[in-house]
């Protein structure tokens, strides 16, 4: 990719997409059938002790859009993410990805399968290059296997072609530089941009990112947001578990709210956000924590959404 | 007194047949624990079953020296697959406490009464060797090695056992710079990032237990070539020396467990025939020759201490791979 591209891509305004669910403005309930969508859940839950940490009767997740899970800290979002990407075991349930099961599936085919996610606490692989980061996420490889490996002449052509895509992809998401420093040395921020990178690798259908914005100092939070909006338009469906909903306002196509396990609200972000349920459960016990105090990230929204205008 | 000799036996312990046997023991911990991150504590029950494998296929079942050798790595293939199967999806401690106990276990069923016609129990065995010296190509007679004498079997084992350390190290230079070897050394350190991205990680650290678990099977038999095989060498302990010689060279390290070894040796050889002559002389008279032959162990774990502060990631290691300190 040529850096005029990038440059339109950057600062392309996100097209929204939209009808994304079955029926008009007054169906967007919780569970709401998508049109076409990748990932079926029903009957999900989940229990800690006594702690019903999910509760999910029907989720869906429309393709290729972006869908935000949103909620106050403690509302299963990270559990839901475990438990729809084989990490963790749900009591009941069953879901699908295109319509193919995935109960009982372990992690490693999940991500097979096309369905890749990203942590809340990163996962950068600290005692490995960058580059090898990226290598190790790209799918079959020869030289994985244990035979193979010996033979350098079974995988060195396919090396060089993963080699050339990881550049690529450095190269959007400004790591290139860094490419054969330790990732232990990379700041958070460049840690969250590796391990989205990292996913990308994998060729997914659907990206799932744990709080990708977290802990991103604000001179990165506009790229990652737009490398968010960049897979969309590549044809790849994300969801992703964000806290601030003005990020979520200006990249979402839907929302899912969760409060206590449960999704309590779904919909445009326009209209979540005018949903009382959503105040109360979400806004109300966090207002002042997510909007209020983090003055950077509001600051950059800002900036953000004068963009858009 | 003689002194010198106290340095020409310490300098054939870089290149003795027992230092090969624990460069390759070390080598397959450092493909489990350098470079997997698999606490095995149970080595000294792979080099056992390797061990006994070749012995007891020789002397009971008849088998020539490279059906024998079959036998020893199969054995060690079979316990990997039963240390591995229950324990690989757990977490890392499971897999140590299940190690130790196991290789415990080999070890006590090897010296039970129950099974002395095939194990020789306590007594151990020998005799094994005939078929193995018999396929010696090197003619009968005594050999100058640099300042040592050697006759033509100790030879033979020389460079076999430092061929198959040769070997073992090229393999895994091979497999650790290739796409294999970049799976496992990411599983050393989060292998949930590594299942994140659609790899299998049972199976490498699976895969990676055999390997070393194999090792430990021909360091086991190279260990037994030059004496006799005895329960008792198979001690935890064995597994400890191994680990020291691994972090002494570096654990994620491929020449690492070699030097690591032949450092070893050499400082256990001076130790012992420096306290062996002091006390001979009465340089330590509260001291007894018995006693003597146990202080070296003391000595060595100091060197190996002092090392080990002063160099965590050992002697060829690099820092940044320290897999026993994370950042
Ligand atoms: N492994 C676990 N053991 C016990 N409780 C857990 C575990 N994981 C999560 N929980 C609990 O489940 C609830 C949901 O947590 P989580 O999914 O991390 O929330 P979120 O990601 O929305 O902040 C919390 O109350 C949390 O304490
Ligand atoms: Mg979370």
């Amino acid at each position: 990719m040529s850096n005029s591209d990038m440059q339109t891509k950057t600062t392309a305004k996100p097209v929204k997409a939209t009808d994304l669910h079955v029926g008009g403005p007054e169906d967007m309930l919780p569970g709401v059938p998508k049109r076409d969508p990748i990932v079926v859940a029903t009957n999900i839950t989940r229990t800690f002790g006594g702690l019903k940490a999910v509760d999910v009767e029907s989720l869906q997740i429309p393709r290729n859009a972006i869908t935000a899970l949103i909620g106050p800290n403690g509302a299963g979002k990270t559990t839901l993410f475990n438990l729809l990407t084989g990490f963790d075991k749900p009591d009941t349930g069953d879901w699908a990805l295109n319509g193919k099961s995935l109960k009982g599936v372990p992690a490693f085919k999940v991500a097979r399968m096309g369905q890749v996610r990203t942590f809340q606490l990163t996962k950068a692989l600290g005692m490995m290059t960058v580059m090898d980061n990226m290598l190790l996420g790209a799918q079959n490889q020869t030289g994985e296997g244990f035979f193979q490996a010996i033979i350098p002449s079974m995988w060195r052509k396919q090396e060089d072609d993963i080699t050339e895509r990881a550049l690529d992809l450095l190269e959007r998401f400004k790591l290139v530089k860094l490419k054969d420093d330790y990732a232990a040395s990379l700041s958070g921020g460049q840690r969250k941009l590796l391990e989205m990178a990292r996913a990308l690798m994998c060729r997914p259908e659907l990206v799932m990112l744990d709080e990708p914005m977290a802990g991103v100092n604000p001179a990165l939070t506009q790229s990652l947001l737009s490398h968010i909006i960049d897979l969309k338009s590549e044809g790849m469906t994300v969801l992703f578990v964000e806290h601030d909903m003005q990020m979520v306002k200006h990249i979402a196509d839907w929302v899912v709210v969760m409060a206590e396990g449960r999704v309590v609200a779904e919909g445009d972000p326009k209209t979540v956000m005018r949903n009382q349920a959503v105040i109360d459960a979400y806004l109300g016990s966090n207002h002042g924590k997510d909007l209020g105090t983090d003055t950077d990230t509001v600051n950059t929204m800002k900036e953000l959404l004068d963009d858009q205008r | 007194m003689d002194w010198g000799s106290l340095f020409t036996n310490a300098a054939y312990e870089i290149i003795s047949p027992t230092t090969a046997a624990y460069a390759l023991a070390a080598m397959g911990l450092a493909v489990h624990f350098g470079y997997t991150g698999l606490l095995n504590f149970g080595q000294a029950g792979f080099m056992a079953v390797g061990a006994y494998g070749f012995a007891i296929s020789t002397l009971t079942f008849g088998f020539p020296w490279w059906a024998a050798l079959l036998t020893g790595i199969a054995a060690s293939v079979v316990l990997a697959l039963i240390l591995g199967i229950p324990t690989l999806r757990l977490r890392a401690d499971y897999l140590a406490i299940v190690t130790i106990a196991a290789a415990e276990i080999v070890r006590l069923l090897f010296t039970t009464n129950t099974f002395a016609a095939v194990t020789g129990s306590a007594a151990g065995l020998s005799g094994y060797k005939t078929s193995w010296q018999a396929m010696n190509p090197i003619p009968a007679g005594n050999y100058n090695i640099g300042p040592w004498v050697r006759d033509h079997n100790e030879v033979w084992l020389l460079i076999v056992a430092w061929g198959l350390v040769g070997l073992a190290a090229l393999l895994i230079w091979l497999l650790m710079r290739s796409p294999w070897g970049r799976v496992i050394k990411g599983i050393r350190e989060d292998e949930d990032a590594v299942r994140a991205l659609g790899k299998n990680v049972y199976s490498y650290k699976m895969q990676s237990l055999v390997l070393g678990g194999a090792m430990g099977a021909f360091a086991g038999m190279v260990f037994v070539l030059p004496r006799s095989v005895q329960p008792g060498n198979f001690q935890p302990t064995l597994t400890f020396f191994i680990y020291a010689i691994l972090l002494l060279g570096g654990a994620a390290t491929i020449f690492g467990p070699i030097i690591g070894s032949m450092i070893f040796w050499t400082l256990l050889s001076i130790f012992s025939g420096f306290t062996a002559r002091a006390v001979e002389i009465g340089w330590l008279p509260f001291m007894t020759s018995l006693q003597a032959g146990q202080v070296r162990f003391i000595l060595v774990g100091i060197a190996l201490m002092v090392i080990v502060i002063y160099r965590p990631q050992g002697i060829f290691g690099s820092k940044k791979e320290l897999a026993f300190v994370k950042q």
